[in-house]
């Protein structure tokens, strides 16, 4: 075999292997799909098959707090009337900023209690502070440490809603997610 | 309270220390009334006599005048109306008085003292009988001039309904107003109880609630939001100075001063979930009351001392119960008729206690005679929390929501009496009535 012909098959030899590179980044990318596991993206990308995902943990739950579309954007829990419950379709929510709070144990976050106008002050401060509990005893199940957790109540006196009728009480009868 | 706590306090409140803004005599509260009673009693009110060259400094008899007609049980013969205009006890034509069927006259005099203060003489005279029925002179300065007349008011009123008369007391309230950039202040304030002579006593971008005066009318206990969490303050009403009595994590709210003015009972989450709790405010030592997972709120002190009234929905939801001061006991359940019964005050003779009602939405004030357990709804509107007793147990002031946010009206106990009492801007809400002065 002359040079020439074993520079063409050595170098048919790195072009295959080329090729399987593509299939690690494949792989990187899977688990980057999987969610959690974001250190074993960054672990895998150490070689050219990076795409994206960051370097620390703190930062890449920063990314998806601040994703619109994510579980941890909703920052708003909504109550029924005379109710402490936290209704079925929060309950994505409540997990999501648990979670959160789990995989980042330096995190603070702030629950606000509130609630509509109707029926005593007082009474309704101490409503407002029940729900705020309820939310954090929910998540402190789900894992989170309950020193990661302040609650806050403000009753009836922080509307979101200045209005008199049915729909601006359900809009002041929540709990808000404070980071 | 650290430094840091304490910075942010001072930057986020303005506290008027040493003087209170005073808005001279400006109305604050344009009282109205709504509905009075079908017979009031007719009193003709003679403008007092003045003997100096200057003009008189205060025209007595329209505030006596006033203060009447408002009460809503006096009908006020006009001014232009009057037969003759006695200063004295031996000028008043009783005839003239008689023929007009006004039983009730008053006359009086402003003196002014050669030491340059004043004396007020009045006299209330029976026409009929042609006699009089009370007769006194007061010293005034001459700031005092306006309570004066308002005493004055109080002791007709007291001689010819049979009830002292609670024209001479403060209220103290909670004004919102909006800024321009949409944010809100929030202000406490005191007046007099016929809406005049505003004060300010403290201003803060962040809520208040729940002012309570203490027994001497010199105090009032709050719950501020300017730590960014409910905390209670007790501050001194002549100095501006305060004390923040209550500062824990969780609720700090619903002050209410003991009879003696010793201690405060309070709400307080701290161990779990909101309780009451007094407070002896000298050694700030604070004895737990209630022990229960429900909630357990608003606080008041029987007149005598031995009894508190709470809010607590152990049973399910907002009822009110009573319980010993000392001795502990079970708490006793007061209300049964309604699933909302909240924010209890007893009245001043012990005799009755003043409430929130709800049903189906509707939140009302409500009146329940202790001694035999019946109840009366006195509000009409669908949105009344927040009532407050006079120190005569005579009228009620509240808080009532329309359209345009909270407003203040009042109603007598015996329902027969309702005004309001409007704020030339803004909303106010959380009346408190203050206390008697001292009788001279």
């Amino acid at each position: 075999m002359n040079t020439k012909s074993m520079i063409v098959l050595i170098f048919t030899a790195f072009l295959f292997a080329c090729e399987s590179t593509p299939e690690k980044a494949d792989d990187a990318v899977a688990v980057e799909d999987q969610g959690t596991n974001l250190s074993d993206a960054t672990d895998d990308a150490s070689s050219e098959a990076q795409t994206y995902g960051t370097e620390d943990d703190e930062t890449s739950g920063i990314s998806s707090l601040d994703d619109p579309q994510g579980p941890l954007s909703v920052r708003i829990i909504y109550f029924e009337y005379d109710s402490s419950d936290i209704q079925f379709e929060y309950r994505e929510t409540v997990e999501a900023h648990a979670a959160y709070l789990v995989a980042n144990p330096n995190t603070i976050m702030t629950l606000e209690g509130h609630a509509d106008e109707r029926g005593s002050r007082e009474y309704n401060l101490a409503l407002g502070e029940r729900r705020a509990q309820t939310v954090k005893r929910q998540m402190t199940l789900l894992g989170a440490s309950p020193d990661q957790i302040r609650t806050v109540s403000y009753g009836e006196e922080r509307p979101a809603i200045d209005d008199h009728d049915d729909y601006s009480w359900s809009q002041n009868r929540r709990v808000e997610i404070l980071y | 309270m650290n430094i840091r706590k304490f910075g942010s306090i001072v930057f986020f409140t303005h506290i008027l220390l040493g003087t209170l803004l005073v808005l001279n005599n400006a109305l604050a509260l344009d009282i109205t009334i709504e509905q009075g009673v079908e017979n009031p009693i007719p009193v003709a009110i003679v403008p007092f006599g003045w003997s100096q060259a200057s003009l008189a400094p205060i025209d007595l008899s329209k505030i006596v005048a006033g203060d009447l007609e408002r009460s809503a049980r006096f009908e006020a013969m006009d001014f232009k109306d009057l037969p003759q205009r006695p200063a004295e006890y031996k000028d008043v034509n009783f005839r003239d008085w008689r023929l007009l069927g006004m039983e009730n006259l008053v006359i009086g005099q402003l003196v002014l003292t050669e030491a340059g203060e004043y004396e007020v003489e009045f006299r209330l005279i029976d026409v009929y009988k042609e006699k009089q029925i009370a007769g006194f002179r007061l010293p005034s300065t001459k700031a005092q001039l306006r309570t004066t007349a308002h005493e004055i008011s109080d002791i007709i009123y007291e001689k010819l309904i049979g009830v002292r008369g609670a024209f001479a007391t403060r209220i103290a309230y909670i004004t919102v107003n909006q800024k321009r950039d949409g944010s809100k202040i929030f202000s406490l304030q005191i007046a007099d109880a016929d809406g005049h002579n505003p004060q300010i006593l403290l201003e803060s971008p962040e809520p208040l609630m729940s002012p309570s005066w203490s027994p001497d009318g010199k105090r009032l206990a709050y719950v501020s939001f300017e730590g960014k969490n409910s905390n209670i303050f007790v501050q001194d009403i002549k100095t501006g100075k305060r004390d923040n009595v209550a500062a824990n994590k969780g609720i700090n709210s619903a002050p209410a001063w003991s009879p003696d003015g010793s201690s405060l009972a309070m709400t307080l989450s701290k161990d779990g979930n909101t309780e009451i709790y007094i407070m002896h405010l000298e050694s700030r030592t604070l004895r737990r009351i209630t022990n229960n997972q429900a909630i357990d709120t608003e606080p008041n002190w029987s007149k005598d001392g031995k009894k508190l009234a709470f809010t607590s929905d152990r049973g399910g939801s907002p009822q009110i119960y009573e319980v010993a001061v000392r001795g502990g006991g079970k708490p006793k359940r007061l209300t049964f008729n309604g699933p909302y019964h909240a924010r209890p005050r007893y009245s001043s003779d012990g005799n009755s206690m003043i409430m929130v009602t709800g049903q189906g939405g509707i939140y009302r004030i409500a009146i329940l005679d202790l001694r035999n357990g019946f109840s009366d709804i006195l509000t009409k509107a669908r949105l009344d929390e927040s009532p407050s007793f006079a120190p005569n147990d005579h009228m009620i002031i509240y808080t009532t929501t329309g359209a345009r946010g909270t407003t203040l009206a009042a109603v007598s106990a015996d329902g027969q009496v309702h005004q309001r009492l409007a704020l030339q801007d803004g909303e106010v809400r959380e009346p408190a009535w203050g206390p008697f002065l001292p009788r001279r």
